[in-house]
């Protein structure tokens, strides 16, 4: 495993996180297989070394051909993996607690809220209080928590940039959360990680973290020069309609309400009710 | 007339599966043209299609599983291929349209046409003889069960030369698998491939939970049994338990697709996560079904070739039981990035975790197993002892991403396709290649090519290494599983090695053809003539290879475990003796489980095709074939005492000539002694 994790180097995006929360994550990987190398190096060295001292060449050996029961040896090999196991569950609870996707980050800045609508086969991008929206590119200020809302518009999905660490699923008719924060800036490759149709392989998007909020109200002001916007629900439609390798686009202004509206779409759903919207 | 068939779903604009499609009916043509050149349609009619022997349908599951195998590591080539082609920055020869149904025929042919039938094989030659049986509880349903898997077979194959199998992973999540997202046959190919094999697997599970339950010799307690026995226990009664919610979880989306029901669509009502948990539910027993029997042929394997009793009997025993229990607690760790809240994932992260216990002191067992014996290198335990080094990791980063935090960046990673590749191959596969060499001469005979054995173990685990550590360090990097467009130029040295991986494990397959051949052109030199070539515990050994079909004259006395060896050693168990005989019940063969499935291939054809008409003659087709056989009395005959002897003697003058050569050997022996003395 060293060797694999010494190959794979410093552009391994989970071995060089650029957000907490992936460096809590890495953190979490080593420790638990460090962990786990108690019993599994043990278990290898024994194995071969086993095979090879009781070989049937190796005459001079011990032979007991009907000894079969050890109460020691039973307790050593109960209890060493019950141990382990128990502090690994340990750090479990805490770290599934500590890192649940829906929990926002604490912090003194006020976190800003993108909404995520994955589309067949893009991402759109949406910024409820700024108004505007764009495709296969999000953009947030480093060191600002950002809180995801995600959704999907008909194929289950799931959002991933894994620089910043955890993904989420986006589903139909449902809104999943996730809070991430970036620590460095520069511009992150994002990705659908749940294989949706043709178009998958190639749903790409980037997350830029910026320097600072300035930085990031220069863009939103970029962004609202764009000559292109998203009017009304079958403007909406069209972009939805499928596409491959969609280029980034950038709608200086979007319909009140169009995450809610794409969550509730779909009629009868048992998804939508209010208190599941958050 | 013909629902949605014509000319036009035959994909002849496609080369590649034109060309396949050409070498299929060569062979194919070649195989029926050997057949009825030899004349022996009949003899295959009457003694392998008809037959209820467990031995026979075993032995078929497993001819079928290898056919299966090649096609299922086809894909893998090509799969591999197109990435490493595509991280090179090239488009690659297969597009999306094509590589989708290559991933999802992969994945759905190594699991139910290639790992099930290998497990399911074994179980039907090894269990019966194991617990002293002359056949399995149902002998007839038995037959059908075998029949229905071969339906799944050739819808699956039949979708590549007309129309197109599913694209959606082997797992047909909805809403991608519903109408409006495939509105093609491919899931319908996928929905009846698994749904009428899928009624085969359950009737398996049925039979052989009543087998060993029933159909022990009488003096065998359960805490006497084998343990292959109690893992093929406990792998069906996970079968009972788990393929009904596959089969209602399919049906329920093939209500979806054909009548319009809402249960896992967008819209009124209907839910994705319903789905995910109901074939989750089903999914992760499932590959305990696969593994368990496998630990019990590691289990023989390592006390057989260390020539010493299994270690820790009552606990290996406990162990399986334990994780057969925790398998249906632990399902939602296949989806922790679904948003479950941190109790619910953290409670599923633990369950899953402590399943590592009881696997890990099986590892224990087996190792102490080894402790002070006198271990023959042989293939089997080559095998093994390749599976404690790969199986131990495989396990670790198993573990590794049941810690929910862990698994929110590991998720759908290519790390996550090492893993279970490590596990399943270096488990079920290594464990299925063990267990066939091990069981060959009783099954036909004869015993393996050693030599070639060995050098498909050494290419297997060379290019196993090769084909998935690198795939561990992709994940890391963030490569994501199901690609085949643009892929990130980083990812290329790393599937180059991977590819090459491939290519030595294809050499290992090759390797494994030859010693096929080898040892079927040199089965006169490698005749087991004892029916006990490795100096077996258990009472499969304890009749003649291959077995008589009635199994045993007398039932063996199964009150000791290792019953077999002790009774070899105290001088109890003594084959040359003639004994008295009394006639045998045995079974009759029968050919309605082959009506039965050809009606139900004609039913699922029908279906995927919108035929109405045929799918409602092939339904009462099926029904009425049933009713039939169920007024069928005459099932069964008694082998009468002169047969029993002029069988039992012909054994009798094996062994004879066995000692004879025995003899023959020694004296070589001694002569090169005295040869190298002078």
């Amino acid at each position: 495993m060293a060797t694999i994790l010494m190959l794979a180097g410093c552009n391994s995006a989970l071995l060089d996180p650029k957000g907490s929360i992936g460096v809590q994550e890495k953190e979490l990987i080593i420790t638990a297989l460090l962990l786990m190398l108690i019993v599994v190096i043990p278990v290898i060295l024994m194995t071969i070394y086993f095979a090879y001292r009781y070989r049937e060449s190796n005459t001079d050996e011990e032979y007991a051909p009907d000894w079969s029961h050890s109460t020691k040896i039973e307790v050593v090999v109960w209890t060493i993996p019950i141990i382990i196991i128990a502090i690994l569950a340990t750090i479990t609870w805490r770290s599934t607690h500590e890192l649940e996707p829906s929990k926002p980050i604490a912090s003194d800045v006020k976190p800003i809220t993108i909404e995520v609508v994955s589309l067949d086969w893009k991402w759109l991008f949406i910024y409820p209080e700024e108004n505007i929206a764009t495709v296969n590119y999000v953009a947030f200020p480093k060191d600002v928590p950002v809180q995801f809302k995600l959704t999907s518009d008909n194929i289950m999905n799931a959002f991933f940039i894994p620089r910043l660490g955890t993904q989420i699923y986006a589903m139909p008719g449902m809104v999943t959360k996730l809070n991430l924060i970036a620590n460095h800036t520069g511009d992150y490759k994002g990705f659908a990680s749940n294989y949706s149709g043709k178009g998958f392989s190639q749903m790409k998007f980037t997350a830029a973290a910026m320097e600072d909020r300035t930085a990031f109200l220069n863009w939103v002001q970029q962004v609202k020069a764009s000559p292109d916007r998203i009017e009304d629900w079958e403007q909406f439609r069209a972009l939805a309609s499928p596409t491959v390798a969609e280029p980034v686009k950038m709608f200086s202004s979007i319909p009140p309400f169009l995450f809610t509206d794409v969550v509730t779409q779909h009629p009868g759903s048992m998804n939508c009710l209010p208190e599941n919207l958050g | 007339m013909f629902g949605r068939l014509t000319l036009e779903s035959i994909p002849y604009h496609e080369p590649i599966i034109v060309v396949t499609l050409a070498v299929i009916a060569i062979v194919g043509l070649a195989v029926v043209a050997a057949i009825t050149k030899a004349g022996k349609w009949q003899y295959l009619w009457n003694e392998w299609f008809t037959s209820v022997d467990h031995k026979k349908l075993g032995f078929m599951y497993i001819a079928v599983a290898m056919v299966m195998l090649i096609r299922g590591f086809a894909d893998a080539v090509m799969m591999r291929s197109q990435q490493l082609l595509s991280a090179a920055g090239e488009s690659g020869y297969l597009p999306p349209h094509h590589y989708d149904q290559i991933f999802t025929a992969h994945g759905v042919i190594m699991i139910f046409f290639v790992a099930m039938p290998l497990v399911i094989g074994l179980m039907n030659i090894i269990v019966p003889l194991q617990i002293g049986a002359r056949d399995v509880a149902f002998p007839y349903l038995n037959n059908l069960s075998f029949w229905l898997f071969v339906v799944g077979v050739i819808l699956t194959n039949m979708s590549l030369g007309l129309g197109e199998f599913g694209r959606t992973g082997w797992l047909a999540y909805p809403p991608l698998s519903g109408i409006e997202a495939s509105p093609g046959v491919g899931v319908d190919y996928w929905i009846w491939a698994l749904q009428i094999s899928g009624v085969g697997t359950t009737l398996t599970g049925v039979n052989f939970f009543a087998t060993i339950l029933r159909m022990r010799t009488p003096s065998m307690p359960m805490m006497k049994m084998p343990v292959f026995t109690w893992a093929s226990l406990c792998a069906n009664i996970l079968i009972i338990i788990s393929f009904p919610i596959l089969t209602v979880t399919i049906a329920l989306l093939t209500l979806d697709r054909y009548i319009g029901t809402h249960f896992f669509t967008n819209d009124l009502g209907g839910n994705v996560m319903m789905y995910v948990n109901l074939i989750w539910a089903w999914g992760h027993p499932e590959v305990y079904i696969l593994i368990l029997p496998i630990f019990g042929v590691f289990s023989e394997v390592t006390a057989t070739f260390s020539r010493k009793k299994l270690f820790g009997y009552t606990s290996l025993v406990w162990a399986t039981i334990v994780i057969t229990i925790l398998a249906f607690v632990v399902w939602l760790h296949h989806f922790f990035t679904m948003g479950s809240g941190a109790n619910v994932n953290a409670f599923f992260g633990i369950a899953t975790m402590i399943i590592s216990i009881p696997t890990g002191v099986k590892i224990f067992n087996w190792l102490f197993t080894m402790y002070k014996g006198r271990i023959r290198f042989t293939t089997p335990m080559m095998w093994t002892v390749g599976f404690l080094i790969t199986f131990s990791v495989g396990g670790m980063t198993g573990v590794l991403m049941a810690v929910p935090g862990a698994d929110f960046v590991l998720h759908n990673s290519v790390f996550l396709i090492a893993h279970f590749h490590n596990v399943i191959i270096g488990g079920v596969v290594f464990g299925c290649f063990a267990a066939i060499t091990y069981w060959f001469p009783k099954a036909t005979g004869f015993t393996m090519n050693e030599t070639w054995g060995k050098r498909a173990f050494i290419c297997w685990i060379v290019g196993f290494l090769m084909a998935f550590l690198p795939l561990y360090a992709l994940g890391f990097m963030g490569m994501t599983r199901r690609l085949s467009q643009d892929l990130n130029p980083e990812y290329f040295p790393l599937l180059a090695v991977a590819a090459a991986g491939t290519a030595v494990i294809a050499l290992g397959v090759a390797c494994q053809f030859i010693q096929i051949y080898v040892s079927v052109r040199d089965r006169e030199q490698n005749r087991d003539l004892t029916g006990d070539p490795w100096g077996g515990r258990t009472f499969e050994w304890a009749t003649s290879s291959p077995p008589p079909f009635y199994n045993f004259a007398h039932l063996p006395k199964g009150d000791v475990l290792d019953g077999f060896w002790y009774q070899k050693q105290s001088g109890e168990f003594d084959p040359t003796k003639e004994v008295e005989y009394e006639r045998i019940h045995m079974p009759k063969n029968t050919p309605t489980g082959i009506y039965v499935s050809a009606w139900a291939l004609v039913f699922g054809f029908a279906m995927i095709w919108y035929i109405w008409w045929l799918a409602a003659a092939s339904f009462v087709g099926i029904i009425v074939t049933c009713i039939q056989h169920s007024y069928n009395d005459d099932v069964d005959y008694y082998v009468e005492v002169e047969e029993i002897k002029a069988i039992e003697a012909e054994r009798r003058a094996q062994l004879e000539e066995a000692k004879k050569n025995e003899v023959k050997d020694n004296e070589k022996k001694d002569d090169l002694e005295v040869t190298y003395a002078n």
